[in-house]
């Protein structure tokens, strides 16, 4: 059995030189004990290995840097492990190239982890200002998982050059004098600077760079571990952040919902406005323009039909044509106020077949259902009606959000996919194509209204 | 107005500039502090010093130098007719604060953005006051991100390329009408020229290094913008296809995108609801695929769905793979790179341990699950040693097979 001591826990140019004499002689790794800082006599009689030097012999690049960080870690079978690889990469070169290989992939895991260890160092030590002999130093209090602190101070060395500063950790401390390094053994918590104050003012700039309108604390702590927290004074906000943020999204909608109401108009009008060039869907391309909802804002019910017709895509107005006409006669019948009502389509360009001179008209499918529904939100945001109505099944897909039958649903109030109350009936164009039992029908819808109508006085 | 102290200021002035969702500090020159009189180093790779519980990264020392603004932009907590409350911090200010942070460890540098207040010159020349004294007076090698107003004086924004790793203007909208209704005072054209003005400086500052070496550098980091998603009615397949313009025409790092939110105070003419943060997520996802797994703008169109937007339960490189199944499964031993970057599941670094892997032997499916983070997403798709999915590839509730559980849901996720 033969015995290396090495140095220090990161002492990577010690380990080269033992497992550069080694693998010249070819020594099994089960032959190799490899020990940190240890007192030789502690081995007894057996025999410390000196390395001595041998002829050269290279090594690729990569694994060099890979052995650099895997030095570093905490496991203390590294040395044994990377001493193993170099004997494989002797008698094939290009092992490393294996990447499904399990030493070289287990090997590569630890070095990742001793990277990310050493980037979260860069990025977690947090220094405390004091006044000390000879000025200003700065002193942080870091726990590493892996053994990092020297192969990592040059970081610090390049980042605050002309400052003086330490950084303790419970294994190993480092100092910097704006000249050179030094080191000196672990240290405590309790050696470090308790405070500074402006970390009052750092702990204000987090609190305010804080979105609450978005909460993400898996995104969080998936790149900042909570094993870290403890140093960093920003994070004892963490808790009251997340649980005041609801609360903040909630007041902010709330009071914006409520200050809509003098606004309203420009709102619409600007909504409006940029439907005019929707291209969300390629139906601007067939119609003649975009046919936006119509009516007052402070409507109490909001009819949505299918789509514009041939008539409505050359008016640019709702309901103008033959169906619109067949409810205006329907509303007074039923007793309700058209000139209270909103209406509106839940497809918003009129999709049509050429047939000679004829436009003749073609059901919206659901993709482009889908797409419009985004202005009807707006409208329904902009007037928030106490009741829509979905005329026909296209305008109940895109309030509910999936295909329903309006026979099982017409009749009684439904709650819509946006929370609100919303109402089914057929579109007044199936009236008008309806060859049997057109009276009854037409009767039917009539009823439907007048139910609303109630509905709505109800609800005032 | 009673006078406010540094901490108040910083709590107004940081709260303001939460909405601009870049916070790299990464891709610019290395630099060092050594030999120099102040502090200060960049080394590449940006650092995130910290995460707020909106997952966002914190890298920089994020604010306005002032919230106050004579523009009226709808999306804007600080527009003109907003009622927060507006603070203004000196140069001399925030070059302490940028300092004193950064002496502690808790930032990488610098990312200044103002509103507009007198004029647009009047507020860069204030903007690029503060670079100016950082880099000069104090020696500072920390990293600079400055936002440029587009109708500042060029030889200003010049100005701010020489002090700034980054430099960025905002194109606010992803169309022309979402900027019309929301932000009337802004122009597109004029956005994007001032664009295209900073491309050429950046490529006239480059070629000048190539040639002189004592020549100064002029943003090393190049430029990025921004677009508010879900705002406007821009669909995903539009969002995309605007985002590739710009890379393409202006040579931009990064095009960012922050999700609508619902700000204080906000104009009536914003939407009340905010769109799903996991479309942000999507819209990210797909700028990847374009940017590092050779997918085409029209590609990424393709994986939306028919009302053009990405599906929001799978992912779009998996969106596009359920819908052209006729490219899969794919032979893991044999495929060329770009072939098994579009398999789903297979990340770049994944890929290129494959492609090295491969030529020691043939890769059965055991080899490719130590390469991965996940076999059971790239099973379907590939042929291994051993390894064939039979009718896997071909079945339809393939994506119901794949699609990630619903897992414990973030607290608003929507």
């Amino acid at each position: 059995m033969r015995i290396v001591s090495l140095e220090h826990e990161e002492d990577f140019d010690g380990w080269r030189d033992a497992a550069r004499s080694l693998a010249l002689s070819r020594v099994p790794p089960s032959e190799v004990t490899w020990s940190v800082g240890a007192a030789r006599d502690l081995f007894g009689d057996e025999a410390v290995f000196e390395s001595t030097d041998g002829p050269a012999f290279s090594v690729p690049r990569p694994f060099v840097e890979l052995a650099r960080s895997v030095i570093c870690h905490r496991d203390p079978e590294r040395f044994s492990l990377l001493y193993t690889l170099l004997l494989r990469l002797r008698a094939q070169p290009k092992t490393l190239e294996d990447r499904a290989d399990p030493l070289v992939q287990r090997l590569e895991r630890m070095a990742k982890e001793v990277r990310r260890d050493m980037h979260k160092m860069h990025a977690f030590v947090r220094f405390r200002e004091v006044e000390a002999e000879g000025g200003t130093r700065y002193v942080a209090w870091f726990e590493p998982e892996h053994h990092i602190v020297r192969s990592n101070a040059g970081f610090f060395v390049r980042r605050f050059n002309s400052m003086d500063w330490s950084i303790l950790t419970p294994e190993l401390s480092v100092h910097w004098n704006r000249e050179a390094l030094s080191f000196s053994p672990g240290a405590t918590r309790a050696d470090a600077p308790d405070g500074d104050p402006i970390e009052e003012t750092w702990k204000t700039y987090y609190a305010s760079i804080f979105n609450p309108a978005r909460v993400k604390v898996k995104a969080m702590t998936k790149e900042m571990p909570k094993k870290y927290w403890k140093n960093m004074p920003e994070t004892a906000l963490v808790g009251e952040l997340i649980a005041g943020a609801q609360a903040r999204e909630s007041r902010m909608v709330e009071t914006s919902r409520t200050q809509i109401g003098s606004n309203a108009r420009v709102a619409w009008e600007a909504v409006r406005e940029e439907a005019m060039g929707c291209t969300r869907c390629h139906l601007y391309k067939c119609g003649t323009q975009t046919v936006f909802g119509e009516g007052p804002l402070d409507a109490r019910i909001m009819f949505v039909g299918e789509q514009p017709g041939d008539q409505e895509d050359l008016a640019g107005k709702p309901f103008v044509g033959p169906a619109g006409q067949l409810l205006d006669r329907a509303l007074v019948e039923a007793g309700v106020d058209r000139s209270a009502t909103y209406v509106t389509n839940a497809v918003k360009h009129f999709k049509f077949e050429q047939r000679g001179k004829r436009r003749i008209h073609q059901k919206p499918d659901a993709p482009e259902i889908a797409a419009c529904r985004w202005w009807i939100e707006q409208e329904r945001s902009l007037i928030r009606p106490p009741v829509t109505v979905a005329l026909g099944a296209t305008a109940a897909r895109s309030l509910f959000g999936k295909t329903v039958t309006i026979g099982a649903m017409r009749g009684r109030p439904h709650e819509a996919l946006d929370g609100g109350e919303a109402w089914v009936t057929v579109h007044p164009s199936y009236l008008l194509r309806v060859r049997d039992n057109k009276e009854e029908e037409y009767a039917r819808f009539v009823e439907d209204l007048h139910r609303i109508g109630e509905r709505v006085k109800a609800l005032a | 107005m009673a006078q406010l102290d540094t901490r108040q200021k910083l709590a107004i002035l940081a709260d303001a500039a939460k909405y601009d969702a870049s916070c790299a500090s990464s891709g610019t020159a290395k630099r060092d502090g050594v030999g120099g009189k102040g502090i200060g180093s960049t080394e590449g790779m940006g650092i995130c010093h910290a995460y707020a519980p909106d997952g966002r990264c914190i890298s920089l020392l994020k604010i306005l130098l002032t919230n106050s603004c004579i523009f009226d932009c709808h999306y804007c907590i600080n527009r003109k007719s907003s009622n927060v409350r507006r603070a203004r911090f000196t140069a001399e200010e925030v070059v302490q604060l940028t300092l004193a942070f950064y002496k502690r460890n808790y930032i990488e540098g610098l990312f200044l953005s103002s509103g507009i207040i007198r004029s647009s010159n009047y507020t860069m020349e204030q903007l690029v006051e503060v670079a100016r004294s950082l880099r000069e007076d104090h020696d500072f090698r920390g990293y600079i991100h400055l936002k440029t107003i587009p109708d500042a004086d060029p030889e200003l924004v010049h100005k701010a390329g020489l002090h700034a790793d980054r430099v960025s203007i905002n194109v606010e909208l992803p169309t022309e009408r979402g900027l019309k209704r929301l932000a009337p005072q802004k122009d597109g054209a004029r956005i994007e020229g001032a664009m295209k003005g900073m491309k050429s400086a950046i490529e006239e500052g480059k070629d000048a290094k190539q040639r002189f070496k004592s020549a100064p550098s002029f943003a090393p980091a190049g430029q990025s913008t921004q677009m508010i998603v879900g705002a406007d009615s821009a669909s995903d397949g539009e969002i995309v296809t605007t985002a590739s313009r710009l890379y393409d025409r202006f040579a931009l790092r990064r095009v960012y995108y922050s999700a609508f939110s619902p700000i204080p105070d906000a104009s009536a003419v914003l939407p009340l609801q905010r769109p799903p943060l996991m479309r942000e997520h999507r819209l990210y996802q797909s700028d990847w695929l374009m940017r590092f797994y050779g997918f085409k703008p029209a590609e990424v169109v393709q994986a939306a769905d028919a009302d053009g937007m990405l599906p929001l339960d799978i992912d779009p490189k998996l969106a596009w793979a359920l819908k052209f199944r006729e490219h899969f499964p794919v032979d893991i031993n044999r495929a060329p790179r770009e072939v098994l970057l579009r398999i789903p599941g297979l990340g770049v670094k994944a890929v290129d341990r494959i492609v090295t892997s491969r030529r020691w032997r043939r890769l059965s499916l055991d080899d490719v699950a130590r390469l991965t983070v996940s076999v059971a997403k790239v099973r379907p798709f590939i042929v291994a040693e051993g390894w064939r999915p039979t009718l896997l590839t071909d079945r339809a509730d393939l994506k119901q097979r794949l699609k990630p559980k619903t897992e414990q849901l973030e607290l608003f996720a929507a």
